[in-house]
């Protein structure tokens, strides 16, 4: 079997850095092909390379023996590579046939007939199979169906190498099975195949060879993936053995530092009541959409509770916005770093002493640069945030170092009672996730409560004193760290038509 | 993304090999450069006038251009905190020639110049908290807010004055206008003490650096604990308050409120703010960069005048020189923003 794509030698540099250093490896038409690494090892940057985005320094890439040199984009597209990044390209008030059709929508000398469309777009989408109302907008379809849109589109052009750039970081438990038929399918219809993903399970369930990146080089290439041992895989991506990434540290709880009783509010679907005990690491688990971000929004203030109380080593507390969360020592890193944690124009000793600027303050008003510049360097050199200074735009910083920064944000609040961290180590390498987990264990032993909201479920068995599970907008149940197996988490957490009777169906709107 | 994240893995690498903590990496002289280019051709400029334009470098001419771009200058000041919150405001305008107006009418009827500005401020103040507000809390476009604004206080300036000049008789109050101080013109001390005040409040102050945070990231600086919405209304508050003030000062230099007053004046601010770097994406702003952004405008006007340029090629030239910084901006921050 021959390979139908194929990478020679490719470099790329940019200023400073070796993105890419001498890159080869070869995708069979039939075949998934994994790319794995760590953030920065350059999988992206190849893709990008494919995608006509970059052009390479050296090297060269192969469709079917031929070379091929991509100037642009459209070029890429033109040789029927269909480069799937994990932001989206779409637009979301056109329908789906017609984001399936843009740039080349069927015209009859310039006018534009939307049945036409439609019908065109309708047979093309049952050919592949998939259920799909054309004349829906985008806006209006989940994630998941949104991907799958962009995954037609790549087909109506008749891609034969399809990339797909972690595909599956937004979706629920449902959406990725059909997420998972769809690629099966074209692996049937002998496309090629690039998958990158972090999630090791995802991997082995999908691929059957994978290619394995660490700064810019390529380190090992597996022809036969299933008889491969993960360890093996992942002492190449991190360039050393790595047995328990999460070092746990037990430590004595103290008394109940939060209490929340009878919470109520939109997302959720019954009343939350739950405990954290100061020292205590409570881990969050449940799928996406199972309402564990917003019921910590709740806590936190930032969305508008219609009843129940908060509770802070038993005094009720009233928590109606953020400003009111901090001021009481309830702080929370979210979700999303990039839309709602830093902000990105501001410097890195901005963005550490947006809070706590205001208890070094001249007559109320003026800042203390002197204070707020030894705060800031004394957390650069304490997390090792690698940043070249301290007025370095904060968007310049890799994710690890960005989390870093908001983690010191909180951490130069003088009195932190409860700590709420939601997806803190998303899209995070691992060196920069020991930092952060010891970060974590430091605030415990100092006597803070702390929440932990993960969709990773190693991360969150291997972290908390207690696991609390949410399902469909409520508590489903607790565990103790020593009951808290996969098993009875995931137990807890799947819905009853997410079991394995019902996959492959596509989700409802 | 990708190249983001390796860039700052190179600068950190780079910053192991040194041991101050803080080193310098190979682009962090040209970054000074860059950031004080937009000074550097003002300078240029300046020096080339100078020597190639007739009257034009004397203390009577600088004084005249000075006094000039005073009432611009002053609300530069405020819109950069506007802008550099990700807002926008287009009543400013309308909100120069009612204030004026009403300052006038005022006068007239009481008699009273600190009962008068005091009115006029105060009628300020209310247009820039509506402006806020609907901003803020009804979470009203901006733009669209503005625009509706613009139009409603330009109404009320031709109604209350009947569409009139309203001409101001109090010799007080002219005198008040002329006012010097060591020979420089009130209007210029007060537009001066304004870029002061506001280059303070944006870079030593809370309230400018949430300003930046706000319209760097709305949705992070609301996590992080600012009160969005208060600081949205009072830079709209402030603007409209200084805004009624050069209305004010307006007036009393040309002895009259006139209810067509400050036509285009919004778009002035606006394009100097541009010049000075003040991004409309929010989170970047300068006084520095405003003060020479108010002082390019003035110059070349004032230049053009004096060459005798028919007005209508000054629009040309305007235009020109707006476009001009824009991609001259472009070009600076392409390797930042890559």
């Amino acid at each position: 079997m021959s390979s139908l794509l194929s990478f020679e030698n490719v470099s790329k540099v940019f200023p400073g850095v070796r993105a890419l250093s001498g890159v080869s490896f070869e995708v069979r038409a039939g075949e998934v092909h994994g790319l794995m690494g760590e953030n920065g090892a350059g999988k992206s940057t190849l893709l990008k390379v494919l995608g006509g985005e970059y052009q390479p320094d050296s090297g060269r890439v192969m469709i079917d023996g031929r070379d091929v040199r991509f100037a642009c984009a459209a070029a890429s597209i033109e040789a029927g590579v269909a480069v799937i990044h994990q932001e989206l390209q779409y637009v979301p008030d056109l329908s789906v046939a017609e984001n399936l059709l843009l740039g080349r929508l069927p015209a009859s000398h310039g006018w534009f007939s939307k049945p036409r469309v439609v019908a065109l777009a309708r047979a093309r989408l049952e050919a592949m199979g998939v259920d799909l109302d054309p004349t829906m907008n985008l806006r209006k379809l989940s994630i998941a169906q949104r991907q799958m849109v962009e995954i037609c589109k790549a087909l109506m052009r008749n891609a034969r190498i399809i990339a797909l750039d972690e595909p599956t970081s937004s979706l629920s438990h449902t959406e990725t099975e059909v997420l998972f038929r769809l690629v099966r399918q074209l692996k049937r219809e002998r496309c090629a195949l690039i998958y990158i993903s972090h999630r090791m399970d995802e991997i082995y369930e999908l691929c059957d060879a994978c290619t394995v990146f660490r700064d810019g080089k390529r380190i090992a290439s597996h022809a036969d993936l299933k008889s491969l041992p993960r360890a093996t895989l992942v002492r190449e991506m991190v360039g050393r053995e790595i047995a328990d990434i999460y070092r746990f540290r037990p430590r004595k709880l103290g008394d109940v530092r939060l209490s929340v009783a009878q919470l109520v509010a939109k997302p959720l679907t019954q009343p939350a009541n739950f405990q954290v005990r100061g020292g205590e690491i409570v881990g969050f688990f449940g799928l996406v959409g199972a309402g564990r971000s917003e019921l910590m929004h709740l806590v936190y203030g930032s969305r508008r509770k219609q009843g129940g109380s908060i509770r802070l080593d038993g005094a009720t507390v009233r928590v109606d916005s953020p400003r009111a969360a901090i001021r009481h020592g309830i702080v929370l890193c979210p979700e999303d770093r990039k839309e709602e944690g830093i902000v990105a124009t501001a410097s890195v000793a901005d963005n550490i002493n947006i809070s706590c600027r205001r208890h070094s303050l001249r007559a109320g008003v003026f800042l203390n640069r002197r204070k707020e510049a030894h705060i800031a360097d004394g957390f650069i050199r304490q997390l090792q945030i690698k940043t070249p200074r301290r007025s370095q735009k904060i968007r310049l910083l890799s994710g690890g170092n960005q989390q870093k920064a908001i983690l010191a944000r909180w951490l130069a609040e003088p009195e932190l009672r409860v700590v709420i961290l939601d997806e803190p180590t998303r899209g995070i390498d691992i060196g920069a996730r020991h930092e952060i987990y010891n970060v974590i264990y430091q605030l415990a032993e100092r006597g803070c409560a702390i929440v932990v909201i993960s969709s990773e479920l190693p991360e969150v068995l291997g972290v908390s004193d207690r696991v609390i599970v949410m399902r469909e907008g409520c508590i489903a149940g607790e565990l103790s760290r020593e009951a808290a197996s996969e098993q009875a988490v995931l137990s807890l957490a799947l819905p009853d038509r997410a079991n394995p009777a019902a996959h492959g169906v596509i989700p409802a709107a | 993304m990708q190249t983001n994240e390796q860039m700052s893995h190179a600068g950190a690498a780079g910053a192991g090999g040194l041991t101050a903590g803080r080193p310098a990496e190979p682009a962090s002289f040209r970054q000074p450069l860059a950031e004080y280019s937009l000074v550097l051709i003002f300078v240029v400029m300046f020096v080339a006038m100078s020597f190639g334009v007739e009257h034009f470098f004397s203390i009577d001419n600088m004084l005249g251009l000075a006094l000039s771009v005073s009432q611009i200058g002053m609300v530069t000041c405020t819109m950069m905190f506007c802008l550099a919150a990700r807002d926008f405001d287009l009543s400013v305008g309308s909100t120069v020639a009612f204030a004026g107006v009403l300052c006038a009418m005022v006068l007239n009827a009481t008699g009273s110049a600190v009962i008068a500005v005091t009115v006029a401020v105060g009628a300020g103040c209310a247009i820039g908290f509506v402006n806020g507000a609907v901003i803020a809390y009804l979470r009203i476009n901006p733009l669209i807010t503005t625009l509706a604004t613009m139009e409603i206080v330009r109404g009320l300036a031709f109604i209350v004055s009947h569409g009139q000049a309203v001409g101001i008789s109090s010799e007080r109050f002219i005198a008040f206008g002329n006012l010097t101080l060591f020979g420089v013109s009130m209007p210029i001390w007060v537009a001066l003490a304004c870029f002061i005040v506001f280059g303070v409040m944006l870079n030593n102050t809370v309230y400018g650096r949430n300003t930046l945070a706000i319209g760097g990231n709305p949705e992070a600086s609301r996590l992080a604990g600012i009160r969005v919405e208060r600081v949205r209304v009072t830079i709209f508050l402030v603007q409209g308050a200084v805004t009624a003030l050069a209305g004010v000062i307006l007036a009393s230099r040309i002895t009259s409120g006139q209810p067509n007053a400050g036509e285009g004046f919004e778009l002035n601010v606006i394009s100097a703010c541009v010049l000075g770097g003040v991004s409309l994406l929010g989170g970047r702003a300068s006084i520095s960069g405003v003060v020479v952004g108010v002082l390019i405008m003035g110059t070349v006007e004032n230049a053009m005048n004096l060459l005798n340029i028919d007005a209508f090629y000054q629009y040309l030239v305007r235009g020109a020189i707006l476009l001009a910084a824009v991609l001259l901006d472009q070009l600076k921050n392409r390797g930042e923003r890559s």
